[in-house]
């Protein structure tokens, strides 16, 4: 029930953030589109934990802000291997391993990494990660371990490391 | 206080202005790697600037230009689809060349993985 209301909730603060004319024929036509979007999507069995992540709003925003700095700082060096006069650049494949257990874990796990310039993520087997890097020294397993436990935590939300640690 | 409004509003013109044409130049060097870098899984690399800094900083300029609080919602919104669909993009396509068999250029010669004596 839950992510039924964090649905409907998100629907209409979308349709009345990029409508911007609040007359009630367009408010009508909003809540019939916002209720036949609510009944496909029940219909077609996407409203759990993955079609509607709301519950985890405040610790996923939380770990996207750590994500953005990562991000600009990560711009730097492909910035400079753009622009270089000689192409400095040693490509690599590596194999991380990661802790995430769900789908949607792995699957922030994965576009972080993606999204973040010099690695991209090519191949998702069980939990191993393969991941083509643009610098070889920069993309240590180690490197992946601060965004691997902060995305399960985000999303697997489990503190069992902050026990035991 | 309102002295201070007075003077946001005159430098959030400059601010929005300045930060876009930022947003422009890192789009202009992910073009300029796309174009340099040897291969296709390094060339993703490259794109992937444009792809981040530069939607970023092009976004935040145009919000400090937006007339109301309404396109600055719309500018989020399309930050937000950005942010999610576009790295989902690159590892559908860096995946697919993976099965397809592209063998990627690796270490700081640039070789290509040796493709013959596989198929010898």
């Amino acid at each position: 029930m839950g992510y039924f209301l964090g649905l409907i909730f998100v629907l209409s603060a979308l349709w009345l953030g990029l409508s911007g004319i609040y007359e009630p024929l367009l408010l009508t036509l909003g809540g019939i589109s916002v209720v036949i979007a609510i009944l496909l999507a029940a219909r077609l069995e996407t409203v759990d934990r993955e079609g509607s992540p709301y519950g985890r709003t405040i610790p996923i925003l939380a770990y996207w802000c750590w994500l953005l700095v990562e991000i600009f700082k990560a711009n730097w060096p492909v910035i400079k291997a753009c622009l270089g006069a000689d192409l400095k650049i040693n490509p690599a494949l590596v194999k991380v391993k990661t802790r995430c257990e769900s789908n949607l874990a792995k699957t922030i796990f994965a576009n972080s990494i993606t999204l973040t310039p010099g690695t991209v993520t090519v191949e998702v087997e069980g939990d191993m990660m393969l991941i083509h890097a643009l610098f070889e020294e920069a993309a240590t397993p180690e490197s992946f371990e601060e965004m691997d436990l902060r995305s399960y935590r985000a999303a697997d939300g489990k503190r069992k490391e902050e026990l035991a640690a | 206080m309102s002295e201070l409004i007075d003077i946001f509003m005159i430098v959030k013109p400059w601010i929005g202005g300045i930060l876009s044409l930022a947003g422009a130049l890192l789009c202009l060097i992910g073009s300029v790697g796309v174009l340099r870098f040897p291969d296709f899984f390094t060339r993703l690399h490259a794109a992937s600037i444009t792809d981040t800094g530069g939607v970023t900083l092009a976004l935040v300029g145009m919000a400090f230009l937006a007339p109301t609080w309404l396109i600055v919602f719309k500018l989020a919104a399309i930050w937000l689809f950005i942010f999610l669909t576009s790295p989902t993009g690159s590892h559908a396509l860096a995946n697919a060349a993976h099965t397809a068999g592209l063998q990627p250029v690796i270490g700081r010669d640039l070789k290509r993985a040796d493709t013959t004596e596989e198929e010898a």
